[in-house]
């Protein structure tokens, strides 16, 4: 097991991304973000928390959106069933501009089904892609992310775990 | 995470975590429900026949909607109006159906146990939507969820089953759902309609007065007289049954506290419910109607992905 990302150098990336969609959306007036069930999740919570804070008294609009009703593996040779998460989007995405937000950009076909679940929601008028670690050359769609935390090559055999001291005890980016 | 069986065919086959499953997938599937677009792309690849021997109104508009709102090809068959009037067989005509590259099969027949003797003979997932007096898990289950979704959960709960027993398949899957999920059941209605050792088969009390159940009961499922199953007089008449068992709102005033409604439908007014109760603050038979596409489609779901040998 390698580290990618220790704890420090974690919350200083997520600390860039924010700065970095402040830089582009300001004020976020007309900007939503989504985070892509279950792991894109918790990244997703930690940047709506820090952009909060950095923007005080600013209403940034975040949801949930689950993409296993969507997915193109669904009944394939070998693939146990998914149970679905919650998806919560209590807002429109009408004409809003979209940040997906997940943790690892691997094939791209989470990010695919994603698009296509949050085209059932309304038709947004851009839609950007934040991902914390993006796993090139192993892209099997032409998807790219516009925001990445860290940039990593690695195996098909190898793993990119994310941790988050909420959910496993401790903040680290793994690979195994 | 996946269910233990292949076909629906009955809630008796499920396990608790079966139904825990199925209702953590029907709660996703009520928010898709609650959508604009209310319909996702998974099934796009399934063929579903939704094959009725008998009649049938929101069981199979539900079926229909569960199916088209999951992506999937839908047909529909009916006994009546097909060569089942020519003396074709059920093998026969459920063979030449998935012939024609069909994937899964949603049944209701009359007679009990039509859809065990049929996974015995074909390859695809099947869906009991109600076999004679046997079961008819997937309204069970929505039942549940309704009562889940109204008193947060089905654990300890004090359920009425009240009236038609003996005939109900719906009261057979509902005493099985609920004991699964810890409630207690009470069953009552005339004797000659509760069957006999139910008690000790079933581990349900049995009562023959509808005011003690409904004193005891925090919700009560009423259950329409099955005159169509039923060949010889069992009670006086309707009236009598009506003065005996039916639910009225004096008899629901009368009560120290208040009772959830529900009811399977079709509702016989003025039967074994008042209009001005089945239309009442503690009526949630609309819900359970409702509910019924999300259960359906998360049964669809979860099935669709089995591979039978």
């Amino acid at each position: 097991m390698k580290t990618i990302l220790t704890a420090k150098q974690l919350s200083i990336t997520v600390d860039r991304l924010c700065h970095q969609l402040i830089e582009n959306h300001l004020n976020f007036e007309n900007t939503v973000l989504l985070g892509l069930q279950p792991r894109g999740v918790w990244l997703g919570n930690h940047i709506y928390t820090k952009l909060k804070t950095l923007l005080p008294g600013t209403n940034i609009q975040y949801g949930k959106i689950d993409i296993t009703f969507y997915r193109d593996d669904f009944n394939k040779k070998g693939k146990s069933i998914l149970v679905p998460n919650e998806t919560a989007i209590n807002f429109t995405i009408e004409n809003k501009r979209v940040v997906l937000i997940d943790d690892v950009l691997y094939t791209g076909r989470s990010t695919r089904a994603a698009l296509d679940a949050m085209m059932d929601f309304g038709r947004p008028s851009s839609v950007e892609l934040l991902a914390l670690i993006d796993r090139r050359f192993s892209r099997e769609l032409p998807i790219q992310a516009d925001y990445v935390g860290r940039t990593v090559d690695a195996i098909i055999t190898e793993n990119v775990r994310v941790l988050w001291t909420e959910r496993d005890g401790r903040d680290e980016v793994v690979l195994e | 995470m996946s269910l233990s069986v292949k076909h629906l065919l009955g809630i008796r086959d499920l396990t608790r975590q079966d139904i825990e499953l199925i209702f953590q997938t029907a709660d996703q599937f009520k928010e898709v429900l609650q959508r604009p677009i209310k319909k996702v792309p998974t099934l796009r690849d399934t063929t579903i026949v939704n094959v009725f021997y008998e009649n049938s109104t929101r069981t199979r508009i539900s079926f229909e909607l569960a199916e088209k709102r999951l992506g999937a090809d839908v047909i529909n068959f009916s006994a009546s109006g097909s060569s089942v009037s020519k003396g074709e067989t059920l093998i026969d005509t459920v063979h030449n159906i998935l012939s024609m590259k069909v994937d899964m099969v949603v049944m209701r027949h009359s007679a009990s146990g039509a859809p065990h003797f049929l996974s015995r003979h074909i390859d695809v997932p099947i869906v009991n939507a109600g076999d004679g007096i046997n079961e008819h898990p997937t309204q069970a289950l929505l039942d549940a969820f309704s009562i889940r979704e109204k008193l947060g959960s089905v654990e300890g709960k004090k359920i009425a089953i009240c009236g038609d027993i003996m005939h109900s398949r719906v009261a057979l899957s509902n005493i099985y759902a609920l004991k699964k999920l810890g409630a207690e059941v009470t069953v009552v209605g005339p004797p000659t309609l509760i069957p006999k050792h139910l008690a000790d088969a079933l581990g349900v009390n049995v009562t023959y007065s509808i005011r003690e159940a409904l004193e005891w009961a925090d919700v009560a499922n009423v259950l329409r007289i099955q005159l169509e199953r039923q060949n010889m007089p069992l009670f006086s008449s309707l009236r009598e049954y009506s003065l005996a068992y039916g639910v009225t709102r004096q008899l629901l005033n009368s009560l120290k506290k208040e009772v959830i409604i529900m009811h399977p439908g079709p509702i016989n007014r003025g039967v074994e419910l008042d209009s001005n109760v089945a239309d009442g603050n503690e009526s949630i038979i609309l819900q359970q109607v409702e509910n019924g596409v999300a259960i359906r489609m998360a049964a669809l779901y979860l099935l669709s992905g089995r591979k039978i040998n």
